[in-house]
C-alpha cells in the first residue's frame, strides 16, 4: 500500500470519529436543554410565587382581593378527590392486573381486553371528561361533585395501575407460584399468600406514579363542569353524631388545585398570576415529591429483591 | 386427584362428607373470586364503550341539527352566536399547527436524546437521565400553561416584537418539550432491544459509534420508535390546558404559528367553563369537537399501525 493511501485512509477514519464526537456533544446538548426547561420552570415558579407562600395562603379561600386569597377549598377538595380517585382506582386496577396475569385464558376475550388497554393510555384525556360529563354527571345523577371528579380520574389512571401491577408480578418467578400449587393452594391462596405480598411494592410505585398523573389533570375536571369560585368547604366526613362518618362530601361541589391555578392565571392583573406561580410551585412540588418517591421505591425494591 | 378417591386406598377412613363438602366450597369461593377479577378487566373494556356511546350518540343529534357538509367545509367557528357556524375546519387548524410545532421540537430532540442514551451514554448516566427526564412529563400541563404564557412568550416577543400575548408558537414549544420523555423513552426502550450482534457486525466491518447508530440501531428499531412518535402525536393533540392558557380560546382559520387560535380541547374548556344547559345544540357541539379528535387520533394510530408493519424487522 502507498503511504500516501495510508494517510488518506486515517484521514477519512478520523473525519468519520470527529461525528462521534459531535453527536456525543449534540446528545448531551439535547439532554441539558430538556433538564434546564425544567429547571427554569421550576425557578420561574418559585421566584414568581415566592412572596405568596405563607402559612396563610393554606388557610384562605380564593377572594377578589389577590392578596387575601389562598387555596384552602382547592387543596381539601384535591385531598377528597385523590381519596375517591385510589379508593376507585387501586382495587380495580390491582383485581385486573391479577385477572390478566394469574387468571386469564389465552383467548380472543383477554386480547381484546389487552389491546383495549394499551388504547386507553392513548385516549385524551379531555375525552374522559366528556364520558364524564355525559355519563357521571347527567346520566348518573351524580352531578358536578367530588364522586364525579374521583370516578373521572379513577378512569384515567386504571391503565397505569393495571400496567404496573402486571409488570410487578410478571418479576415473581414461577418456581414461587410452582412451589406453592405443589403445597395444595388454590390459586387464589396463591394470589393472597404469594403473588400480592411480593408485588406490593411495584404496584405501590406505579399508583403513586398514577396518582402522580391524576393530582395536575386539569381538562377532565373542567370538562365535568368543576366550579372555579369556590369559598366553602365540603361537609366534613367525620360528624359528631351516630354514625360519626358521612359521605355527604361526596355530592358536594368543589374545586382542585390545577381549576385554582387556571383560574387565577387566565387573570390578567399580575397580583393574582402570582398567586397562580405560588400554587403552581406546590403542585409542581408535590407531583415531584410523588415521583421522586415513586423512583426510590422502585431503586430499592429492585436492590433488596433476590429470588 | 380426584374427590372420589376409590375406598381401598383410604381403608380404613373413607372420603367424609364434610372433606368433600370442604373441597365443593373451597372451589365455589375460587369461581367467585375469579369471576370479581374478571370483571375488574371488564371495566377497561366499558369505559371504551362508554366513551364511544356518549361521543357518538351526541355527535349524532348534532349532526341532525349542522349538516356534515358544513360541518366540514364552513370556514367558521361561531356554535353560541345567532348566526351560528360550525366550521371544524377552524378548530382544527389551530391543533394541527400547534401539534406540528410540538413536534418539530420533541421529535428530533426525543430522537438524538434516544439516540445518545442507548449507543453513546454509559450506565450511569442512562440510569440517572431517564427518571429525571420522566419528570418532564410529569409536570402538571397548567403549570406548563402558565410557563408557556408568563415566560416563554415575553421571551418570544424579544425576538418577534409584534407576537401577541396568546399564540400557537409559545404553547407548541412548550407542548414539544413535555412530549420529549414520551418520544425518547419509547425510541430508547426500541433501540435497547436491537441484538447486540448487529452492532458487533457493524463494528466488525469498521463502522464507527455514529454509523452503527444512525444506519444499523435505528433502522433496526424503526417500529419501536415509530411507536413513540404516534404516542407523541395523540398527546399532542390531545393537549387541553397549554393551548387553552396560552394560545388563546379566540376561534382562527390559520396556518401561521405566529397567531393565536383555537384548538379543538380549548373549545370545549371555554364552552364547559360557561354555562350551557344540557341537551343544547352547544352542549352537543363539544361532543361532536371530541368525536373529531378522537377519530384524528385514530387516523395518526392507524398510520402509525400500518408504518410499523411496514418497515417491522425480525430477527
Amino acid at each position: 500500500m502507498m503511504p500516501q493511501e495510508v494517510s488518506e485512509i486515517r484521514m477519512l477514519i478520523a473525519r468519520h470519529k470527529r461525528w462521534d464526537v459531535v453527536f456525543g456533544i449534540l446528545g448531551l446538548v439535547c439532554l441539558a436543554l430538556g433538564l434546564m426547561t425544567f429547571v427554569t420552570l421550576f425557578v420561574d415558579m418559585l421566584l414568581d410565587g415566592y412572596n405568596r407562600l405563607t402559612p396563610e395562603f393554606f388557610t384562605s379561600f380564593p377572594s377578589r382581593r389577590s392578596g387575601q386569597a389562598g387555596i384552602l377549598s382547592a387543596w381539601i377538595g384535591t385531598t377528597l378527590v385523590m381519596l375517591v380517585t385510589a379508593v376507585v382506582a387501586v382495587p380495580l386496577g390491582v383485581a385486573a392486573g391479577i385477572y390478566l396475569e394469574e387468571y386469564a385464558p389465552s383467548n380472543w376475550v383477554t386480547h381484546i381486553i389487552e389491546i383495549n388497554i394499551s388504547n386507553l393510555a392513548g385516549v385524551p384525556s379531555i375525552v374522559y371528561g366528556l364520558l364524564a360529563l355525559g355519563l357521571f354527571v347527567y346520566e348518573f345523577g351524580l352531578g358536578q361533585s367530588i364522586a364525579t371528579a374521583g370516578l373521572t380520574l379513577a378512569l384515567l389512571i386504571l391503565p397505569v395501575v393495571i400496567v404496573a401491577t402486571r409488570e410487578a408480578i410478571r418479576a415473581i418467578p414461577g418456581a414461587i407460584r410452582e412451589a406453592a400449587y405443589a403445597l395444595g393452594a388454590t390459586k387464589w391462596q396463591v394470589v393472597q399468600g404469594h403473588i400480592l405480598p411480593y408485588s406490593t411494592g411495584g404496584i405501590l410505585t406505579g399508583v403513586i406514579i398514577g396518582m402522580a398523573r391524576a393530582i395536575g389533570e386539569t381538562a377532565p375536571i373542567i370538562t365535568v363542569g368543576a366550579l372555579t369560585f369556590i369559598a366553602f368547604l365540603p361537609p366534613s366526613p367525620v360528624g359528631s353524631e351516630f354514625p360519626f362518618l358521612s359521605f355527604e362530601w361526596l355530592m358536594s361541589p368543589f374545586t382542585v388545585m390545577p381549576i385554582q391555578i387556571f383560574n387565577w392565571t387566565s387573570r390578567p392583573d399580575p397580583a393574582f398570576q402570582a398567586n397562580a406561580a405560588a400554587a403552581g410551585f406546590i403542585l409542581v412540588f408535590m407531583t415531584l415529591a410523588m415521583n421522586g418517591l415513586a423512583i426510590w421505591l422502585r431503586l430499592r425494591i429492585r436492590r433488596n429483591i433476590k429470588w | 386427584m380426584s374427590g372420589t378417591a376409590s375406598p381401598t386406598l383410604d381403608h380404613p377412613m373413607s372420603p367424609s362428607a364434610s372433606r368433600l363438602g370442604h373441597r365443593a366450597s373451597r372451589h365455589f369461593k375460587e369461581k367467585i373470586i375469579e369471576l370479581i377479577l374478571f370483571s375488574a378487566a371488564l371495566v377497561s373494556v366499558f369505559t371504551t364503550a362508554g366513551i364511544v356511546y356518549i361521543l357518538v350518540s351526541e355527535s349524532v343529534v348534532f349532526f341532525q341539527h349542522v349538516p356534515l357538509t358544513s360541518f366540514l367545509f364552513d370556514t367558521q367557528w361561531t356554535p353560541l352566536f345567532d348566526d351560528a357556524h360550525f366550521g371544524i375546519m377552524v378548530l382544527m387548524s389551530g391543533t394541527l399547527v400547534s401539534s406540528a410545532v410540538a413536534l418539530l421540537v420533541a421529535i428530533p430532540l426525543g430522537t438524538v436524546i434516544a439516540i445518545y442514551l442507548s449507543e453513546f451514554a454509559g450506565p450511569r448516566l442512562r440510569e440517572l437521565a431517564k427518571p429525571t427526564l420522566e419528570l418532564l412529563s410529569g409536570v402538571p400541563t397548567i403549570v406548563y400553561g402558565y410557563f408557556a404564557l408568563l415566560f416563554v412568550t415575553p421571551l418570544l416577543q424579544k425576538i418577534f416584537p409584534e407576537l401577541p400575548g396568546f399564540n400557537l408558537l409559545s404553547a407548541g414549544l412548550v407542548m414539544g418539550i413535555m412530549i420529549i420523555p414520551t418520544v425518547s423513552s419509547l425510541a430508547e426502550d426500541a433501540m435497547r432491544a436491537v441484538p447486540m450482534s448487529l452492532r458487533e457486525g457493524s463494528y466488525a466491518m469498521g463502522a464507527t459509534r455514529f454509523q452503527t447508530a444512525v444506519k444499523v440501531v435505528v433502522p433496526a428499531a424503526f417500529s419501536g420508535i415509530m411507536a413513540g412518535y404516534i404516542l407523541g402525536i395523540s398527546r399532542a393533540v390531545g393537549e387541553t390546558m397549554i393551548l387553552a392558557v396560552a394560545a388563546g380560546m379566540q376561534p382562527n382559520l390559520t396556518w401561521n404559528p405566529l397567531e393565536p387560535a383555537a384548538t379543538i380541547t380549548a373549545f370545549i374548556v371555554q364552552v364547559a367553563l360557561g354555562d350551557l344547559p344540557h341537551g343544547s345544540v352547544g352542549y352537543q357541539t363539544i361532543f361532536a369537537a371530541g368525536l373529531t379528535l378522537m377519530l384524528l387520533t385514530l387516523v395518526f394510530n392507524i398510520i402509525g399501525y400500518w408504518l410499523r408493519h411496514k418497515y417491522r424487522e425480525r430477527y
